[in-house]
């Protein structure tokens, strides 16, 4: 494995870090007029404003604000809410697990879906099953997340009575509890990350199904499954595993307004909450964590190209 | 023949060129059913922004309490919502709504992500690392949460939020632009335009821009498909367009209170946001096809 590049590699994600914390920073410095009142409201008497712009060092100059907001996050603190008093930080570490789960649970229904629909359409072509995934794949991604979320609350909550309409119960208390909560908010992130994985896994196969290798692996008899599974997936996973990186950004989109329509006690529904409330370090603390956290996964998604083709070298 | 003549003779061929290859691309695009469908859609939907107040059979914003909770019927084909307005009404009334955001937006994220994607990849080494590491950032943040962040920065409205969702979308054209750009920056034509003289910036212009310029047209296509979800996603959360202004997403967040006796109020603008993004990327899939062949799957 190259280290060099891996070193390179972290080294350029920490640089992203740095400076997702700038934009984080700069959320309170373009509030046009003064920030401390527009977070307390138009109805804040001058003496709280007062203390609110001392408490979070809005008179001092920017860049000094900046330095010693990075390194108070350095050691964890977040600040404070403005809604509760409470630390930004313990809020945030509760939030990261049900978001977590959701996102991966939405990923992998995404891929469960995703995989077979698009090999099979690659294998024919123009038959009634590509069509029909061209149009799923269509649908998919012109559909309104929170409404299909609502269309389907509809149905299996109310209507049929089979699924919890919002809510949460960690997997460590209830295990099937859990999974009923989780079914239909993880069913419409990964439906809509379903169809755009779709066309690239279809694109891809479509690739390397007609590549030499691959004519020859049937040349040589061997059966469909071996060919498709063994020689075509597997060099078409380098540009899978790229589109799934990429799609990450629109999963972790979707959560948000997932966990919104459901109830989800992850970080969307608490960014969402410190908006409509005008809670500016809870939403700096969300939107920092949440940026870290698809960087992180980015990060992961680069060093699989390692594992996943050895041919790769990177200078 | 005179050097002038020679000269002009060379441009009418580019000319004719140039006109051959966008009339080739406009009849691959007419015979591309499926964007010809998404063409149709959005025709509608641009009809019912245009003619807005003049078509629709009810004052979208008329309130009619003896009429609250309707359901879809010959007089209110769509039903009615809880101020017994008229859903089809602000249906009609709420394109105009999701078109003006989705262009707006988009054409901030085109105008600056574009720019900035061909100064990086044009310019220097340092230009380049300095542009690409910052969309780096940008791209960091999930869109639709960063369009959340600078609206609660600039405050609630349709106008931040058309800014917001543009300023999202602007990493997304940066990293079209710069790559079509390093395909094209070391070819023979724009070596010789700085043989001959022409200045970086009439070269970006004049050269570069003209040759990128299918990727990023496919791409605000789809782009608009994106924006006009994330407008109505924003006015769902309360963030985009305010009451009473009828917008799609905002009038699926009012019919969420509803929907046990009242479903209609959330289906038909759930509907007609499907629909239109719907066209936009069959649109957007036509004109991919038809601009660049090659990439037909």
């Amino acid at each position: 494995m190259n280290y060099q590049y891996i070193v390179q590699r972290l080294l350029s994600a920490l640089v992203v870090v740095l400076g997702v914390t700038v934009v984080v920073f700069m959320i309170v410095q373009i509030v046009p007029g003064d920030p401390a009142r527009v977070m307390l409201g138009p109805y804040a008497n001058d003496e709280a404003v007062q203390g609110l712009r001392d408490r979070l060092g809005l008179n001092r100059p920017v860049i000094e604000q900046y330095l010693s907001w990075l390194g108070a996050l350095a050691q964890g603190d977040f600040g404070q809410s403005l809604l509760n008093g409470q630390a930004v930080a313990p809020q945030l570490w509760g939030r990261i697990g049900p978001s977590f789960e959701l996102a991966l649970v939405s990923l992998l229904v995404g891929l469960a879906i995703a995989f077979p629909v698009g090999i099979i359409s690659a294998l024919k072509p123009g038959s009634g099953i590509d069509i029909a995934a061209t149009i799923f794949s269509q649908i998919g991604v012109s559909i309104p997340s929170f409404w299909m979320g609502i269309m389907l609350v509809i149905i299996f909550s109310l209507n049929l009575s089979l699924l919890p309409p919002s809510g949460y119960t960690p997997i460590t208390e209830d295990p099937g509890d859990w999974f009923a909560h989780i079914a239909l908010p993880a069913f419409t992130a990964g439906f809509v990350s379903a169809s755009i994985m779709t066309r690239f896994i279809r694109s891809a196969m479509l690739d390397v199904l007609s590549a030499n290798y691959v004519q020859t692996a049937r040349a040589k008899g061997l059966g469909e499954r071996s060919v498709v599974l063994r020689h075509a997936l597997r060099n078409a996973m380098i540009n899978i595993v790229t589109i799934i990186g990429l799609q990450i950004n629109a999963l972790f989109s979707g959560v948000v307004i997932v966990e919104v329509v459901f109830s989800w006690p992850g970080l969307g529904r608490l960014a969402l909450n410190a908006v409509l409330e005008r809670d500016y370090p809870l939403l700096q603390g969300t939107v920092l964590i949440v940026a870290v956290m698809f960087t992180m996964v980015n990060l992961l998604v680069d060093l699989l190209y390692f594992v996943l083709d050895p041919r790769i070298e990177y200078a | 023949m005179t050097a002038s003549q020679v000269r002009t003779s060379r441009v009418a061929d580019e000319v004719g060129a140039s006109n051959t290859l966008w009339r080739d691309a406009g009849r691959r695009l007419l015979r591309h059913r499926l964007a010809m469908f998404g063409i149709g859609v959005l025709t509608i939907v641009c009809a019912m922004a245009a003619f807005g107040p003049a078509i629709t059979p009810y004052d979208p914003n008329g309130m009619d309490f003896a009429n609250r909770f309707a359901g879809p019927s010959l007089s209110h084909w769509m039903g009615t919502d809880d101020f017994g307005r008229d859903t089809f009404s602000r249906i009609i009334l709420g394109a105009r709504v999701s078109l003006q955001v989705g262009l707006v937006a988009v054409s901030v994220a085109t105008i600056l992500g574009t720019g900035l994607g061909l100064l990086a990849g044009y310019g220097r080494r340092f230009t380049d690392e300095v542009i690409m590491r910052g969309m780096d950032v940008l791209y960091s943040i999930p869109a639709l949460l960063l369009a959340i962040a600078i609206v609660a920065a600039l405050g609630k409205g349709i106008n931040n939020a058309m800014i917001a969702i543009g300023l999202a979308y602007i990493p997304i054209f940066a990293r079209i632009a710069r790559a079509a750009v390093l395909g094209i920056r070391n070819e023979e034509f724009i070596i010789a335009a700085r043989a001959l003289g022409a200045g970086d910036m009439r070269i970006l212009l004049w050269h570069v821009l003209p040759n990128v310029l299918s990727p990023i047209i496919v791409e605000i296509t789809l782009s608009l498909a994106f924006a006009i979800l994330a407008e109505a996603a924003l006015s769902f959360f309360g963030l985009g367009t305010q009451p009473p202004d009828p917008s799609w997403g905002r009038m699926l967040a009012e019919g969420r209170d509803f929907f046990r006796q009242s479903g209609w109020m959330g289906f038909f603008p759930g509907l007609a946001i499907l629909f239109t993004v719907m066209g936009f990327n069959f649109l957007g899939d036509g004109l991919r096809d038809a601009l660049d062949p090659k990439l037909r799957r």
